[in-house]
């Protein structure tokens, strides 16, 4: 019974684009294309995140990743099979240089944050800066490989539902790498330091090694991420992808569905894309800025009245359910 | 390069570090006592600054009044964001925090474009610009910088010849002990909320007279303030103003030199490498 249900819902997953959804049958598939690469995201950073290292800067992974393959194809003609590898290997390589003296110096909590805040930025200004190249802030295009519909040297295809299954396919992978590390010596470790880094270390765990291990992992899924998303949108741009805006999001996403189970990253990506291109189609072009409005206001609400997330603060009111004998008991309510 | 434009960006930039140096102390003083980093922190600059465009051009009160009103109108605002925002999630992960106050962020800037769209608004002040030895500078800079040294030294003031000014420092200094101190930690965080609001507010009027405003103006302005309060060390207000001038100058002479975009990359990267070597402030003393 516990097998079945991941099952019932792989298969359905791998039967979507067949299912008849109606006329909106082309857009519900982008949507879920969406939800599909911004939930590799989010598991990415629930990694980093549950362990309390809040990364505010993972829009510049995000951005390297994105950038590099879309600028490598359009300059050189460098197929993503090859850029994908280098995306990544520039991704880590900026994980490596800030991480690890991050790591060694001991910056944690809100300097962690704001740190990354400042690569974040300074990936977007950089790539704001280098306009010949990267287009500013006007964005760049992903050139059109042509020949056919089907492109498998450049990794574009004119049919939606391919792009459908890579996107799940690097999903799954996502969560395969989230489930190794939840049931790998490396989550202990991780949360001995999370709970007092000083103990941790002295009881023999190497606690820059570990930090080091989950960031580059972080990053490396991603960068992954962001190509998938220069891939697919084919239209990148630094305010959509790196920058402060982009890493928030991306943390609510994760806070609102939970980090720290396997689905809750994906889950609260669902569901704030959906809020967001819920929103966008309610307001069209009429009321311009309402649509995030109305984010934002939920944004400071969810947090405020849901803090566990919506996974958690759904369990917590299963558990707070009035049970036949105890529902007597006022519970008590400190002052 | 000619020397007379780089002294003309080194004074440029003391001008703009004299109002960076408000907003950090604004900042500063609500990070060190509330201890939470109010992302949105520079979004109710933005707010003050439409505050006084719309007095002034759409009413007609004339510019000291309305600036009066904006400073009122954003202490106010900072007062709001403590009560309905912060005090609700004080005892929250900081992560949490940081998405509450992200989520103001978002929604103040989304409803200014709502309201007002995303067009660039400008006072059109017809202020001289000053010759000084073959140096032009703006007479609206000057007065800018004169008023916020005026309103950090009132800030100085308040925090240490007042009862609850000396409340908040020590507040700063060891939360715990001065909650046993029976010290009513409520009302210390409200009169900061209101003055970090206040002079978010104020340094939105001083901007507002060189700047045009536009909805998303926090994100030019927000996170060098962030990294700028953090480079100066938590609760140091000297620090503070250090921090800012040497990041005004990176800014304003890197502008010239390179880009705009570089020099700030170059901030950044300055900041980065700071927090490694000095991850107390750079005049922070280790403890």
């Amino acid at each position: 019974m516990k097998r079945a249900l991941p099952l019932v819902g792989l298969h359905v997953l791998v039967a979507l684009p067949w299912l008849p959804l109606g006329p909106a049958r082309l857009y519900i598939l982008h949507v879920v294309i969406l939800i599909l690469i911004w939930s590799v995201v989010g598991t990415a950073w629930s990694l980093m995140g549950r362990f309390g290292l809040v990364s505010l800067g993972h829009g510049a992974f995000l951005g390297v990743g994105a950038y590099t393959t879309v600028l490598l194809w359009n300059f050189w003609g460098v197929p993503p099979w090859i850029g994908t590898p280098l995306a990544v290997a520039a991704a880590c390589f900026l994980a490596l240089v800030l991480g690890y003296p991050c790591f060694r110096f001991r910056v944690v909590g809100h300097y962690f944050a704001l740190v990354t805040l400042a690569l974040g930025e300074v990936i977007r200004l950089l790539i704001i800066a280098e306009r010949d190249w990267t287009g500013g802030s006007l964005g760049v295009t992903l050139k059109d490989a042509g020949a056919g519909a089907v492109n498998l040297v450049a990794l574009q295809f004119a049919d939606r539902r391919v792009f459908y299954f890579i996107a799940l396919g690097v999903w799954l992978a996502g969560l395969l790498v989230w489930r190794w590390v939840d049931r790998s010596m490396t989550r202990s470790a991780l949360e001995a330091i999370g709970e007092d880094e000083t103990a941790a270390a002295s009881v023999g765990i190497p606690v820059t090694r570990f930090k080091l291990k989950i960031t580059l992992l972080s990053a490396t899924l991603t960068a992954v991420g962001g190509v998938l998303y220069g891939q697919y949108v084919t239209y990148l741009d630094p305010g959509t992808l790196a920058g402060i805006g982009v890493s928030l999001r991306i943390v609510f996403a994760v806070v609102l569905g939970g980090m720290y189970t396997l689905l809750g990253p994906t889950v609260g990506t669902a569901l704030t894309i959906a809020l967001a291109e819920y929103l966008r189609v309610a307001f069209g072009v009429r009321f311009l800025g309402m649509a995030e409005t109305i984010y934002g206001l939920a944004l400071i609400l969810i947090i405020i009245f849901l803090p566990a997330g919506l996974y958690g603060g759904l369990r917590e009111l299963w558990r707070a359910r009035p049970r036949p004998l105890a529902a007597a008991t006022p519970p008590v309510r400190p002052a | 390069m000619d020397a007379v434009l780089i002294a003309e960006a080194a004074v440029n930039g003391i001008l703009l570090g004299g109002v960076l140096a408000l907003l950090a102390l604004g900042l500063n003083l609500i990070f060190g006592v509330v201890d939470i980093v109010w992302i949105a922190y520079v979004d109710l600059v933005m707010v003050g600054m439409y505050a006084v465009y719309w007095l002034v051009t759409a009413y007609g009160w004339p510019l000291p009044l309305a600036a009066v009103a904006a400073v009122a109108l954003v202490a106010v605002l900072g007062l709001l964001v403590h009560l309905l925002i912060i005090s609700p999630i004080l005892a929250s992960p900081p992560v949490n925090q940081l998405l509450a106050t992200g989520g103001l962020l978002f929604f103040l800037q989304a409803f200014a474009t709502f309201l007002w769209t995303t067009d660039h608004r400008s006072l059109r002040l017809a202020l001289p610009v000053v010759e000084v030895f073959g140096m032009y500078l703006s007479f609206a800079r000057l007065l800018a910088f004169t008023f916020a040294i005026l309103g950090m030294l009132g800030l100085y003031f308040f925090l240490t010849r007042t009862y609850i000014g000396t409340a908040i420092r020590a507040v700063s200094q060891d939360r715990e002990a001065i909650a046993l101190m029976g010290a009513d930690m409520r009302r210390v965080y409200l009169v900061t909320s209101a003055i970090g609001g206040g002079m978010a507010g104020l340094a939105g009027v001083l901007l507002i007279i060189q700047y045009s405003v536009h909805p998303h103006f926090g994100a030019t302005f927000g996170p060098i303030t962030f990294i700028i309060v953090v480079m100066g060390g938590l609760g140091n207000m000297f620090g503070a103003v250090v921090a800012s001038l040497v990041m005004s100058e990176v800014i304003s002479i890197g502008g010239i030199l390179a880009s705009t975009e570089m020099a700030y990359v170059v901030a950044f990267v300055i900041f980065i490498v700071s927090i490694f070597v000095r991850p107390e402030g750079i005049l922070g003393r280790r403890e």
